[in-house]
């Protein structure tokens, strides 16, 4: 029962790795390219709720608390934000271009 | 205590982002990535990073979803068609997922992390988390805040560039 | 001294390539100016008496083996550089006269300047090696000269049958050359005499060694002389200039296989089987053309067959140990068969450019000094006594009948022969009426060339007079043993059988009346060559062929390169354009990734 009662630093990890995963499947299952860019924010997400992990249980000699990993997702969330509008701006022109968003219609990337 | 709010809130995390990729509508896609967002930010406010959760919400579930719903909206986009499960894909998938698991469980028990419990200080003082976070960047992190704020600028007008219709 | 015989001609031969091509009469005159100065250097030499000043110079020098470019001026080599120096200038002297009209006469002299430089390296010689390279160079002028008219491809042709021909018999004789170095340990000439009188046979080499070993050197004869399986070429060789059969065909070059077999001789001694081979090869050749020789038409190819016979005379004498002979009748040939040569030049020149003599007749009224002069070569060919032909041809008999009574009269059956298909020739070409309209155009030729005629016939006949074979050295059977006068006796009536039989058969006919096909068509020598040698080798050309296009390069080039061009098609399809294909390949890559840090290395 213990690793149900005691919540450790692994856990959080699991969680955040089993979200990553489950980010990767979506990626790898949906068609529509907006909901593909959804599940890839859920995977960002994921690495984020690690970051904050680590930085909780991250006790610096002395004693001290930093808040570095904080920081740090701090700025994974503004930037993420930036990517998203930047992301979208892009699937907009696309869609203005191919009149479809179906992943399988994008196939112009190949040999 | 901590273990209680623990297990709702990542039950309830894996099971909105199943729902995520599950969902058909991508309106509906996108409002269940709006509670996963929430129920992140529950997350967070468990490991006591309160700033980040109100930023979590904030950004994300605030800003990020509507922009995608406004885009979804623009763009009309149906919901998909029902169609056979790809077997194959859905192997491909368990499979991948599998190993994956298997790394992490390895990883997971071999960590010595697995010793220092979770434990919330309720009877303290409460964290004054942004002052710290505050104290934090605007010293040792301030060029990266800059760097952030000028990326910003650099994003929004590439937005504009990018979603501009040729003036005829 | 051996510098001024050796180095005018192959100066003139590059003065002559290089710049004077546009300045005919120039060349011509450098040309046989370089021969003159040449015979000038023979005869210093001559005189010199063994005295005189040769030169050596070292060309290569390896552990074991000293190659150098050196004289001889030992008695058979002057005697030798005499007869090519002496018949080679009046043939350069009625060459001018026979190619004036030609308009490549520049060139013509340049190559005969290069023969002449080859053959005299090759008299010259000291040691093997050094007659080995101007052996070949020999081989290459040949093939220069027959192909000189190279627009007429059967003149390609039998230039390059020539050449061919010979390397078959050049690779026996560097592989003999070889064996000598191998056994006697060098290949100076001095050097191999005075080890062989010393000790003989070295000691661990078996007789089957020494037999292959002399085979080999006599496979360089067999080559340049034309011996019996390597005879085809002589006969194709009259495609070239009527001079260039004279100097080549006639007096020098197929005189080196015997010039060389004379110097190597104590060496072929040694083999008692090869002596046999020589003799018996000598003997077939020599009846063998003859035999020929009676059914041909071609006045050229009547007198090649005849010196393919006389040939086998010198090559018999060879082998029957009698070098003297063999030089002595090489010599008198040198005059008389050149001298036939060039008569019938003056007959092609005269008649312009026919070559069938059933279709001459009557030269005598239209060509007297020619028709002198190609009397009295026939007859000194065939051997009317006192003639310089009868004392060479006749001591080579005697020393066949003392060494065996078979080939003896095989020589004496040749003789025969010879003396009826010679009359026959002077019959029909020059005797009785005119056989064609043509023949009564015919004219005398100039003094350039009937000049050098009148002094090879004075050769011809005073050369059994000058005591030639004396010079050279000993008779082998000196001519106090027995037989001799039966064998004079048996020479002269051949000779007269011969001559009267064709003088009746022949008379008056006014188109060849009898015909042996066998005969005309050389025993279909050529024929025999092309079925077992030529065909099976395209065959072989022609399977190898196929291997090359299809094992090497279909399955080796073409299979690789379509292996990788499949594999290519094979890796394109990966890239499909899926973008969640290509997310499920980075994910597999990140995924070995992890194994690989995970569990690989950090754990």
């Amino acid at each position: 029962m213990n690793v149900f009662t005691e919540i450790t630093l692994n856990h959080y990890l699991a969680l955040s790795g089993l979200l990553f995963m489950i980010g990767l499947a979506g990626v790898m299952i949906r068609r529509s390219i907006l909901v593909i860019y959804m599940c890839l924010e859920l995977m960002l997400n994921a690495a984020n709720l690690a970051l904050v992990a680590f930085n909780r249980f991250h006790v610096k000699p002395g004693g001290i608390h930093d808040y570095d990993g904080q920081i740090m997702v701090f700025m994974i969330i503004t930037v993420a934000a930036a990517e998203v509008a930047v992301g979208l701006a892009l699937i907009v022109s696309l869609y203005r271009l191919r009149q479809t968003t179906n992943v399988n219609d994008l196939n112009a990337l190949k040999f | 205590m901590e273990a209680l709010f623990f297990w709702i809130v990542a039950t309830g995390l894996i099971a909105a982002a199943l729902a995520v990729i599950f969902n058909r509508n991508p309106v509906a896609s996108a409002l269940f990535l709006a509670t996963t967002f929430v129920f992140l930010a529950c997350v967070f406010i468990t490991l006591e990073a309160f700033f980040l959760a109100v930023v979590q919400i904030i950004v994300y579930a605030g800003a990020v979803m509507v922009l995608f719903l406004f885009i979804i909206m623009l763009l009309d986009i149906k919901a998909e068609a029902k169609r056979p499960i790809p077997f194959g894909k859905i192997l491909l998938v368990l499979a991948l997922s599998l190993v994956f698991a298997f790394f992490f469980g390895k990883v997971l028990t071999d960590l010595p992390t697995g010793q220092t419990l979770l434990q919330w200080n309720v009877h303290g003082a409460p964290k004054q988390d942004a002052k710290e976070i505050g104290m934090v960047l605007f010293t040792n992190y301030t060029l990266v805040f800059g760097t952030t704020a000028v990326l910003l600028l650099v994003a929004t007008i590439g937005v504009i560039l990018l979603s501009k219709r040729e003036v005829k | 001294m051996n510098w001024i015989v050796l180095l005018p001609p192959l100066i003139a031969a590059a003065l002559i390539t290089l710049f004077l091509r546009p300045l005919k009469k120039l060349s011509v005159l450098v040309s046989i100016g370089a021969c003159a100065i040449s015979l000038g250097g023979a005869l210093a030499i001559f005189f010199a008496d063994g005295e005189a000043k040769l030169s050596t110079l070292s060309w290569a020098s390896l552990p074991g083996l000293e190659i150098t470019i050196g004289a001889m001026g030992d008695p058979l080599a002057s005697m030798m550089l005499l007869v090519v120096t002496g018949v080679g200038l009046l043939i350069h002297i009625f060459a001018y006269g026979y190619m004036k009209e030609d308009p490549g006469l520049s060139r013509f002299f340049a190559k005969l300047s290069l023969f002449m430089f080859s053959m005299l390296g090759i008299v010259l010689a000291d040691n093997l090696v050094m007659m080995f390279i101007f052996w070949e160079l020999v081989g290459l002028s040949s093939y220069l000269l027959i192909g000189f008219w190279f627009e007429r491809p059967s003149a390609a042709e039998a230039a390059k049958k020539a050449f061919i021909v010979n390397r078959i018999g050049d690779f026996g004789f560097l592989l003999g050359i070889l064996g000598t170095w191998a056994i006697f340990g060098s290949i100076h000439f001095e050097e191999l005499k005075n080890s062989v009188a010393a000790t003989g046979l070295p000691a661990g080499v078996s007789v089957g060694v020494i037999t292959l070993v002399t085979f080999g050197l006599f496979m360089g004869c067999m080559g340049k002389s034309a011996q019996l399986p390597l005879h085809v070429w002589l006969p194709d060789a009259m495609e070239g200039p009527t001079p260039v059969s004279a100097l080549i065909h006639a007096a020098t070059m197929v005189a080196a296989g015997v010039y060389m077999l004379c110097r190597v001789f104590f060496i072929l001694d040694l083999s008692a089987y090869t002596m046999e081979i020589i003799m018996w090869i000598g003997a077939a050749t020599s009846l063998f053309a003859a035999l020929i020789a009676l059914q041909q038409n071609d006045i050229k190819r009547i007198l090649a067959y005849s010196t393919l016979s006389q040939l086998g005379y010198m090559v018999m004498a060879v082998g029957c140990s009698a070098t003297t002979e063999a030089m002595f009748h090489l010599t008198t040939h040198a005059f008389f068969k050149a001298l036939l040569f060039l008569a019938a030049g003056s007959v092609i020149h005269g008649l312009h450019h026919e070559q069938d003599i059933w279709k001459m007749g009557n030269l005598k009224k239209y060509m007297p000094i020619t028709f002198v002069t190609f009397l009295i070569g026939t007859l000194a060919l065939t051997g009317f006594p006192g003639l310089s032909g009868f004392f060479s041809k006749e001591s080579i008999l005697f020393a066949a009948y003392h060494h065996n009574k078979v080939v003896f009269a095989l020589g004496l059956f040749t003789a025969l022969l010879t003396a009826f298909y010679m009359t026959r020739l002077f019959v029909v070409a020059f005797l009785g009426k005119e056989r064609t309209e043509d023949v009564h155009h015919a004219h005398e030729s100039p003094k350039v060339m009937t000049i050098p005629l009148i002094l090879l016939a004075i050769l011809a006949v005073i050369g059994g007079f000058i005591g030639i074979d004396r010079y050279i050295g000993p008779h082998a059977i000196s001519h106090d043993s027995g037989g001799y006068g039966l064998v004079m006796g048996l020479s002269i009536a051949s000779f007269l059988i011969g001559t009267g039989l064709a003088w009746r058969l022949y008379g008056n006919v006014t188109k060849e009346p009898y015909s042996f096909a066998i005969l005309k068509n050389k025993f279909y020598s050529d024929e025999v060559y092309e079925a077992f040698l030529v065909k099976p080798q395209q065959a072989l050309a022609r399977f190898l062929a196929w291997f090359d296009y299809w094992v090497v390069g279909g399955l080796f080039v073409r299979l690789s390169c379509l292996s990788a061009a499949g594999a290519g098609e094979v890796l394109r399809l990966m890239q499909g354009g899926s973008l969640q294909a290509y997310v499920v390949v980075f994910i597999l890559g990140v995924a070995l990734l992890c194994y690989w840090i995970l569990v690989k290395v950090a754990l």
